[in-house]
């Protein structure tokens, strides 16, 4: 009986809706424990461009503690972190540079913006050596605005990204 | 001349001959590699400097700043003095009040007016705090080269008691914009000295503890003891400034030596050491610290109650033309602002003399004959700030 | 103590107006009788290069001299092994586009000799602005290696005997005049 029922025309139905009970079943934990995994172990690159990047050292230290989020600063090599916080003024002499970084680090990859030189060129807007702004240069996730912005302004900045990678879907 | 590699390499194809090895057949340029540690590297920051390594020797050392150059010299032409102050200070965003105390000084010159006695004083505190607070991030970041991780959370989190200090008399963290010329914007708050009192004896404990886990620690003085000898005329002849000559036995502090604004009424010693190496590159900024606790309660004590802390100007101050020159021992050493006026309220030129610019002649002296696994100590007991030397 | 020295130095500097903004070589540089040091260092040096000197200012601690310059290195050298300025502080340039001239001007200081130690020696010299070249104080001062690199990709200042030209702050690709220059204007201002 099961002969008469899967024949050649019936077999391609059967597995497409098999495939589809399947992928509905599975997607959704599936995701949910990926992205799980993505959010709390965000490693960003030791990529210090300028004055924020202060700040960003007294993120790590004990009174407003990043680590608690999982964001530890790997000081190992470029091609296992994902997350690239690019703290403070780009120049024209840096931007080429910060374009290779931001290449060798390997998919699925963040970008925060922080502080007002990164966003549009801050304080700094009419000098001859300063990039208005990295949109040009890389895709941003999340701005951060301060000059410099305060360890609690980043430590949101970062919450923000978590919550823009959990609601994203598993390609 | 920054490069040496031929009489050095010559040298050993020498020694290496003596021994019987063939090693003398290859060419000389297949031996070396090229590195070069960049403007992202967790051991140089935002300054790039290219080596040749012949296999753990350091044979050529070549520093490539610029990376951070934001053309402040160029941005003050076209703002007022007043206007000046927010972005002259961001070069040492953790030390702003000492480089725009130097600035102040050179523009009350120009302007002819002096800062009332209180001002004076809340002045000196508040650049003996920011002295603190840079040291304690350099010694951080010293924890972070060397692997010590502990000695990166210490100082971090004791950094934290100066910058509510400060956060109380200025109203930020890091960038006060607190010095103008005329004085300091506003007045301390009420309680500040017992609550500098308190944090200031409670860091003098702290230190014995730096001494014993950081300073007295083998493997940190097996690292660095012996290693990137400064002699004393090298130093004088190469210009150097701040901790890096005090550390080759030159007695040279500008507090003492030409004393501006109150400091000829405080008693201090100046710190120094004989022993030239990188060890003593990293102890004299801790005796620094040590010896501004002792500053700072001398200054809490003589502290006038009550006064003026600043001198009203007219909204757009302008002097007669001239020039003047003024200098002032922050972190890093001598920091000189040299300004000339034409008598309208923008300056026609500003040029910025600092310690860390004049400091990276050390470098390529100290590096070239070294090991590679000594670069970082070398390169960060130089006390070099990237940001600042870029300007 | 201090400041009120500065406030008489100043007052008086409103009169003679000894800027090299105007180039006066007739008048009468301003001189404090309060600096003692000062005063004698500059008898030193009048009296043994009677003409090839002169003086802009002499204040508490800061004296200026400038130096036509064909004569610098001898000065400098003088400055150096007999006086003991050892070292220099920085070395700057300024761009005067009326007079059609280049300011640099060295600034020197002693480590090893007590009671000039306080004192900051001013060394100026001018040169022409479309064809900039200068003799380079490397042979004597060390330290201005990279000072005076910055100045040449700065301003467009040759130093003569310098053995590296080059840029040194400024990126790879910088194809404009040398930034401080006051013909190089900030875009939007």
């Amino acid at each position: 009986m099961l002969k008469e029922l899967i024949n050649t025309s019936n077999f391609n139905l059967l597995v497409s809706k098999v495939s589809d009970v399947l992928v509905n079943a599975l997607d959704q934990p599936l995701g949910y424990a990926i992205n799980w995994g993505r959010v709390w172990s965000l490693w960003p690159v030791h990529l210090e461009t300028a004055c924020c990047s202060v700040e960003f050292g007294a993120t790590s230290s004990p009174r407003y503690d990043c680590e608690r989020f999982g964001i530890i600063e790997a000081f190992g090599s470029l091609r296992q972190c994902d997350l690239i916080v690019v703290q403070g003024t780009v120049t024209r002499k840096m931007a080429p540079r910060l374009r290779m970084v931001y290449d060798q680090m390997a998919e699925p990859k963040y970008v925060i913006a922080m502080g007002a030189c990164s966003i549009t060129g801050g304080l700094y807007i009419d000098s001859y050596n300063v990039l208005p702004g990295i949109d040009g240069v890389i895709p941003v996730d999340v701005y951060v605005p301060g000059c410099p912005p305060r360890p609690e302004t980043l430590i949101q900045g970062c919450m923000l990204l978590q919550e823009k990678i959990k609601r994203s879907k598993i390609r | 001349m920054t490069t040496k590699f031929d009489s050095e390499f010559e040298k050993k194809i020498e020694e290496t001959t003596k021994l019987g090895l063939s090693i003398a057949k290859e060419s000389s340029e297949d031996r070396l590699m090229t590195l070069s540690v960049g403007p992202q590297h967790p051991g140089s920051g935002h300054f790039r400097f290219t080596i040749k390594v012949d296999g753990d020797y350091i044979v050529y050392c070549d520093p490539d700043p610029g990376y951070v150059h934001r053309g402040e010299e160029k941005m003050c032409e076209y703002r007022n003095f007043i206007q000046n102050i927010p972005h002259l200070e961001r070069p040492v965003i953790h030390d702003s009040t000492n480089i725009t105390y130097s600035y102040s000084l050179a523009v009350e010159e120009l302007l002819g007016i002096e800062v009332p006695r209180r001002g004076q004083f809340i002045r000196a505190i508040a650049s003996e705090l920011n002295r603190q607070v840079y040291t304690l991030y350099w010694l951080a970041i010293y924890g972070i080269f060397l692997g010590h991780s502990t000695m990166f959370m210490w100082p971090s989190g004791d950094r934290e008691l100066f910058i509510d200090l400060l956060t109380a008399l200025t109203g930020a963290r890091v960038t006060h914009a607190y010095n103008i010329p005329g004085g300091v914007r506003n007045d301390a708050p009420e309680g500040f000295k017992e609550k500098c009192l308190q944090y200031v004896n409670y860091f003098e404990k702290r230190l014995r503890e730096y001494e014993d886990i950081f300073y007295n620690n083998p493997l940190f003085r097996q690292r660095t003891e012996n290693v990137g000898i400064l002699t004393k005329e090298d130093a004088i002849n190469l210009g150097v400034t701040g901790s890096v000559l005090r550390a080759s036995g030159v007695q040279y502090d500008i507090r003492k030596v030409e004393p501006y604004d109150i400091y000829n009424e405080i008693d201090f010693k100046v710190q120094y050491m004989k022993t030239c190496d990188s060890f003593a590159r990293a102890y004299v900024p801790f005796l620094d610290m040590r010896e501004s606790c002792h500053i700072i309660r001398q200054l809490l004590d003589k502290m006038p109650e009550s006064g003026d802390v600043r001198l009203k100007l007219q909204s757009n101050p302008k002097g007669s033309s001239g020039e003047s020159y003024k200098r002032v021992e922050s972190g890093r050493g001598a920091l000189g602002y040299y300004i000339i006026s034409d008598g309208s309220p923008r300056p026609y030129r500003v040029k910025i003399s600092v310690g860390s610019f004049r400091n990276i002649l050390a470098l390529p002296h100290l590096l070239i004959g070294s090991k590679l696994g000594d670069m970082p100590s070398i390169y960060w007991a130089l006390n070099y700030w990237p940001v600042e030397a870029d300007r | 103590m201090i400041s009120t020295n500065h406030n008489d130095s100043a007052k008086d500097d409103k009169n003679s107006d000894s800027l090299s903004l105007k180039s006066n070589d007739n008048e009468i540089p301003f001189i404090d009788p309060n600096s003692k040091t000062e005063n004698s260092l500059y008898l030193q040096m009048n009296s043994k290069f009677q003409n090839k000197i002169r003086l802009v200012y002499l204040k508490p601690r800061r004296m200026k001299i400038y130096v036509e310059p064909k004569n610098i290195l001898e000065i400098a050298n003088f400055l150096k092994t007999n006086i003991g300025f050892d070292h220099a502080e920085s070395v700057s340039g300024t761009d005067y586009p009326e007079d059609n001239s280049i300011e640099v001007v060295y600034h020197l200081n002693s480590y090893s000799r007590e009671e000039i130690s306080p004192i900051i020696l001013a060394l100026s010299t001018k040169t022409d602005r479309d064809e900039a070249r200068l003799p380079s104080l490397l042979p004597i001062f060390k330290s201005v290696e990279y000072h005076e690199r910055e100045t040449f990709e700065m301003l467009g200042v040759y130093f003569e005997g310098h053995p590296r030209n080059e840029r040194f702050l400024l990126p790879e690709d910088w194809a404009d005049i040398p930034p401080l220059r006051k013909d190089f204007r900030i875009k939007g201002r």
